[in-house]
């Protein structure tokens, strides 16, 4: 079994994916955000070294949200990715 | 004075938008350079892009002879020369006010307040929306937009209304009413969004990414927007006799005015247009949103985020994006990031009004509160020069004080009724 996860990808990343603004990756039932991160550079090779840092940590001006929640508040790449839930990368420099 | 700090100027060559002295955008993280343009993040690693520029001579003579509002600094901004010249608010020039009386009473020799509550909507965001605006027209946005914690819709809203387009600003559902009103009066389209000012914010990200001629000022136009508070820092100089202080005491929401207002001092020493050291630079926040306080206190460099709880509305940002600049800044000059309770705020507010006639709104309340403290502690030189910025007005945050203050009684129209109330002369 599989799931599906949606993800929203900002404007400086849609380069990678062709300009589409929304994707979609497969991902095994129980995987997490790490997951979905993997299974989009393996689809769009060259975007996982833009959310993630050299360490493999999300990078400092990037905000993750997994449906409503951003994931710092939740386990940051281990936050579960269930069937049908969307990620939204967005970057963090904005607002105030 | 005039000083050259670059010896090799030569007319801009005007290929792309007219920035004025603006040359490119560079990484605050990575140090990489974008060209001008309607861009916000590093495509590198997602940090924050700063507008770059070659400066060529500026001079005191030539800034005095300019209007009497923030444009008089348009050869440090990212602006057209000509700026002045289409429609917007004119904002800043606002007054210094020494404040002896409030010095005083907290035990500091001498004591400045920066009262940014005179600008045209009543507070420091007109500055920077004139800088977005003027940006906006020469990358060519059609629309003003913004994610709001109420200030900022206000000047958003108005600058829009004065320049003849649209905009969209989003707040959140639970915004002070003054300032739902005192935005939507403008005519704008005012959406107020369920969820606190970081859900609204990441819908303003999202949205931007999708409407691609709306202007958000603080995100998709936010290198230019921000530089708008430089403005601060360069009249705090200029109005003290084109000298700095020994400390500034800031509020800090996403922190962007306190780095811009250091970066401010920066160039004006670079300059030459000042001499001395830069001040030591202190962070105000509200302990119901206190991430870069606490994050300051704790030794670290990076900010977690929170969920806000504070009557300090305007300052409720619980993922600050200049979060870690901050931290930067304080640390380098010298200062330090202070958080003071919801009590302490209203009681800023109060102490501020009943010492120099200044009605603060919640956030100057943090910052007089948060100056109150630094005293207490010892972490503020008393007998150093110091200036306070209060960067809203009082009359949009009412909620906050109403409560504690009003008549001290309800009479009969005889002088009696006045007798008996026993009124301390």
């Amino acid at each position: 079994m599989s799931s599906i996860v949606a993800v929203r990808v900002p404007t400086i990343l849609r380069t990678y994916t062709g300009g589409e603004s929304d994707v979609s990756v497969s991902v095994a039932d129980g995987a997490t955000l790490d997951d979905v991160v993997s299974a989009l550079e393996t689809a769009y090779p060259g975007i996982g070294a833009r959310v993630l840092d050299d360490s493999g940590k999300i990078r400092r001006f990037v905000n993750v949200y997994v449906d409503d929640d951003d994931v710092r508040f939740a386990s940051g790449l281990q936050t579960p990715t269930p069937d049908g839930s969307r990620v939204s990368v967005i970057p963090a420099v904005a607002g105030g | 004075m005039t000083v050259t700090i670059s010896p090799a100027v030569s007319a801009h060559v005007a290929e792309g938008p007219d920035l004025g002295p603006a040359t490119h955008l560079s990484c605050r993280e990575c140090d990489a350079s974008t060209p001008l343009g309607p861009f916000y993040a590093c495509t590198e690693c997602f940090g924050p892009l700063e507008v770059a520029y070659d400066f060529g001579r500026v001079s005191r003579e030539r800034i005095e002879a300019g209007p009497r509002s923030i444009w008089r600094y348009r050869d440090l901004l990212p602006v057209p020369a000509d700026v002045a010249e289409t429609p917007n608010t004119d904002p800043g020039f606002t007054r210094l006010i020494r404040a002896d009386r409030l010095g005083t009473e907290l035990g500091i020799a001498t004591l400045w307040v920066k009262d940014d509550s005179g600008n045209p909507t009543h507070s420091f965001k007109d500055r920077v929306v004139a800088v977005a605006l003027a940006a906006a027209r020469q990358l060519g946005f059609t629309v003003l937009a913004c994610p709001s914690t109420g200030n900022l819709a206000n000047a958003v809203a108005a600058a829009a209304a004065r320049a003849g387009i649209r905009s969209y600003v989003f707040v959140p559902r639970d915004l002070e009413q003054q300032k739902i009103v005192t935005s939507a009066v403008y005519d704008t389209t005012l959406v107020a969004v369920e969820g606190t000012y970081d859900d609204v914010n990441r819908l303003a990200s999202e949205l931007a990414g999708e409407h691609e001629d709306w202007a958000f000022v603080n995100v998709n136009v936010r290198p230019y927007y921000a530089e708008g508070s430089k403005t601060l820092g360069f009249e705090v100089a200029e109005q003290l006799g084109w000298r700095l202080p020994r400390q500034v005491v800031i509020p800090v929401a996403s922190g962007a005015q306190l780095v811009k207002v250091d970066k401010a001092f920066r160039e004006l020493l670079a300059l030459g247009l000042v001499e001395g050291e830069p001040p030591r630079i202190f962070g105000a926040q509200a302990t119901g949103c206190s991430p870069v306080a606490a994050a300051f206190k704790a030794g670290h460099d990076v900010v977690r985020p929170v969920r806000p709880s504070t009557i300090a509305k305007s300052l409720a940002i619980g993922n600050p994006a200049d979060g870690p600049y901050v931290l930067d800044v304080t640390r380098r000059t010298g200062g330090a990031v202070e958080d003071v309770t919801d009590d302490e705020v209203v009681e800023g507010i109060r102490l501020l009004a009943r010492t120099e006639g200044v009605f603060a709104e919640t956030a100057g309340g943090v910052t007089v509160a948060v100056l109150a403290k630094l005293v207490r502690e010892g972490a503020l030189d008393p007998d150093a020069e110091t200036v306070v910025f209060n960067t809203g007005d009082g009359l949009k945050t009412l909620d906050a004080v109403a409560p504690v203050v009003g008549p001290v009684g309800t009479i009969a129209a005889t002088t009696e009724a006045f007798d008996a109330l026993r009124v301390a002369p």
